[in-house]
């Protein structure tokens, strides 16, 4: 058994696990270590992980950096952001630790907590409690690992009735000497009236083999606007397994968007629960891959309350012999009347060795509701594609434009303009193949 | 004077089928010319060919331009050597703006005659220059290629194309097709206003009518692969008189 070794690990070093991390974080692994011996890492034998087996990621020997023996990395020296004059608050974890050398440019507004999650649950206990492992599911093994070994993270609290009017970036750096696994925590709470944005850039800087999960927590108060952006650039070597787990009050409006730019094997969850009338969620996820990259985007809204609307979509650009998965589940509850939730998943495969397994799930209990989902995958479009040629611009250009159009309306979910911009650029790079190769980056080389 | 686009004996099928039975044809420089024809006599077949698309298949037969051996090259490039089709049914490129689409074609065209890349300034400048001379509402080109233009829209963006790159043959086909009157005049004018002496023009179209506003020096009629009969202007005259049936009746005997 796969688990057996994690299993014994957890119990051999669980002081030592402890003394590296902050009360709040420890109370939690008990109930999450019985979760994980009754659950395990998630296989293909389970429908929903039917094409992503979570477990083999873990028959590997990983390291554990549990001792927070130091990783000497300057950040400002060894990266330089894909995102430049995004003129956002900027932040890193190193792995799953936060670099506490970060400098935000200016002070934050009143009240606002952005940093460390080991000094959130010391300087904010009762909020820390209230909603640190409160939203993510108690019956998921990977989530379950997570919150067994999770000794930091990052954490965005924004109180009641306050905007934050730049963006946030947080930085993921993974470096290692060893093949390491790395378990980050994030937490990011916008209250009543609360309005925040947050970019996540995931970046690789060591050539060994990391498995990450991420586990993040997300609560939009009421009325609370929240925008969370994920951009992921990392080494063929990186899997990474996230979990977002999200809950909105009445009004709130999340725009949730990942952007796999660049990967080995991931394994993305997107999970929001409507709970208050009338909130609002677009989730959005672009995957461009070749090699022999693995993406997997699982997406379950449960829409548990009247009036509320969602709007999801997903594509895929896949080359060569690289993997796509999406699974869209829509689930309207006993009573959620006036729902409205639409579902788009379009795919190319741009050669004979890329597979795309999609799955739409419908599952609706209310009968007074919108619902929709379409599904397509196929090829780029012969007609405008000699179109363009008859104008005079070559075939493998003419091919490159219209990916990055097809590219165009997962992009546009972003509503930072810089990023927005910016993305198109990258995008455009990654198709020419050059986005390894940008030269001024340590990062990304 | 040298032909600009010589065809001889041109067999084209298309899955197995034969459509072009054997087409000569010799264009000059500065020569306007209207093949006519009843439905699903290979004219749109002939215009395919003559830009390279890959879907009909040349059996028999040549087609030079300017000299050059047009059957051995790709789309991109007789489109670089100065040929442009307006076509019959524009495709919509969602996601593409016009702009985008048009700076890669003018720059494409600029880099096989080894000229740098145009500024932005300019570009946007010979955009507008020649927008404002068809008479194009400037919201045609601020949107994605063709996507929800009406039928009227997307001939009027053919043209637009057309004068943006500035061909040496331009092969208008069914042009007329789904065009009200008005939209007709101000694709008709923009061709008029285009045409030099240094270039020549191909009009493939059914009926008389777009004739009026772009007089043809030779008109040629196609059926059933071939050419049955050229004449000068007064012939597409006699064809709205009296049909085409004569004609092909004529051609059977």
């Amino acid at each position: 058994m796969i688990e057996q070794q994690y299993i014994d690990l957890f119990e051999t070093y669980r002081e030592v696990i402890d003394q590296n991390a902050t009360e709040g974080l420890n109370k939690e692994r008990d109930a999450a270590f019985e979760a994980f011996k009754k659950w395990g890492f998630p296989t293909s034998k389970l429908e929903d992980y039917k094409q992503s087996d979570i477990s083999r990621a873990f028959d590997a020997d990983l390291g554990l950096n549990l001792r927070n023996i130091p990783i000497p990395v300057n950040p400002y020296d060894a990266f330089k952001c894909d995102v430049p004059h995004l003129n956002a608050h900027v932040f890193f974890l190193i792995n799953d630790r936060y670099y506490d050398k970060t400098q935000p440019d200016l002070p934050l507004s009143n009240g606002v907590f952005v940093g460390s999650l080991q000094t959130f649950s010391e300087k904010y206990p009762r909020s820390f409690s209230m909603y640190y492992n409160k939203i993510a599911a108690a019956d998921n093994g990977v989530t379950a690992y997570n919150t067994m070994f999770a000794q930091d993270g990052f954490v965005v609290y924004v109180p009641e009735n306050t905007v934050v009017e730049k963006p946030l970036q947080l930085i993921n750096i993974l470096r290692g000497g060893v093949n390491l696994n790395v378990n980050r925590r994030i937490l990011l709470i916008a209250e009543k009236n609360a309005d925040v944005k947050l970019l996540i850039c995931d970046h690789t800087v060591d050539d060994v083999n990391f498995v990450v999960t991420q586990v993040t927590e997300m609560v939009a108060g009421e009325n609370a606007q929240v925008e969370f952006y994920e951009l992921e650039e990392n080494s063929v070597k990186v899997t990474r397994i996230s979990s977002l787990y999200c809950l909105q009050k009445e009004q709130s409006k999340v725009t949730a968007a990942g952007i796999t730019l660049h990967n080995g094997y991931t394994r993305n969850d997107y999970r929001f629960r409507l709970s208050g009338e009338y909130a609002e969620t677009h989730v959005g996820g672009l995957v461009i891959s070749d090699k022999e990259q693995h993406t997997d985007n699982f997406a379950f809204l449960d829409h548990a309350v009247p009036h509320c609307t969602s709007n999801e979509l997903f594509k895929y650009v896949l080359q060569e012999k690289s993997t796509g998965v999406f699974c869209g589940r829509i689930l309207v509850e006993k009573g959620a009347q006036k729902t409205e939730a639409y579902q788009s998943n379009r795919n190319l495969c741009s050669s004979e060795d890329a597979h795309m397994y999609a799955k739409p799930q419908l599952e609706i209990y209310a009968d007074d509701v919108k619902c929709s989902h379409g599904l397509t995958t196929g090829q780029l479009d012969e007609d405008a594609l000699f179109y363009m040629q008859a104008r005079g611009i070559p075939e493998e250009e003419a091919r490159m434009l219209l990916m990055v159009a097809f590219t165009k309306d997962v992009v546009d979910m972003i509503h930072i303009d810089i990023l927005h911009d910016r993305l198109e650029y990258l995008i455009d790079k990654r198709f020419r193949g050059e986005l390894l190769r940008c030269g001024n980056c340590n990062v990304c080389k | 004077m040298e032909n600009l686009l010589e065809i001889k004996n041109l067999h084209v099928s298309v899955e197995g089928k034969e459509i072009l039975k054997g087409i000569d044809l010799a264009i000059k420089k500065g020569e306007i010319h209207a093949i006519m024809g009843p439905n699903g006599s290979g004219k749109s077949t002939l215009a395919s060919v003559i830009v390279g698309n890959s879907r009909f298949n040349v059996t028999q037969g040549s087609i030079f331009f300017n000299g050059k051996n047009l059957l051995e090259m790709k789309p991109e490039d007789r489109a670089r050597e100065g040929i442009f089709l307006s076509f019959q049914y524009p495709v919509e490129i969602p996601g593409v703006s016009m702009v985008n689409f048009m700076r890669a074609a003018v720059n494409e065209h600029r880099k096989y005659r080894g000229e740098d890349p145009i500024s932005a300034s300019d570009f946007l400048k010979l955009m507008r220059d020649k927008r404002e001379m068809l008479g194009i509402d400037s919201q045609l080109v601020n949107r994605s290629v063709n996507e929800g233009f009406s039928g009227g829209e997307k001939k009027k963006n053919e043209i637009f194309q057309m004068a943006m790159l500035n061909p040496k043959l331009s092969i208008l086909d069914e042009t007329d097709s789904g065009l009200d009157i008005d939209a007709l005049r101000i694709v008709a004018t923009g061709v008029n206003k285009l045409h030099t002496k240094d270039d020549a023009v191909i009009v493939i179209t059914h009926y008389q009518r777009l004739l009026d506003y772009i007089k043809p020096d030779v008109v040629h009629v196609l059926y059933n692969g071939k050419i049955i009969k050229t004449a000068g202007p007064e012939l597409a005259l006699e064809l709205e008189e009296n049909g085409y049936e004569s004609l092909i009746n004529n051609a059977m005997e």
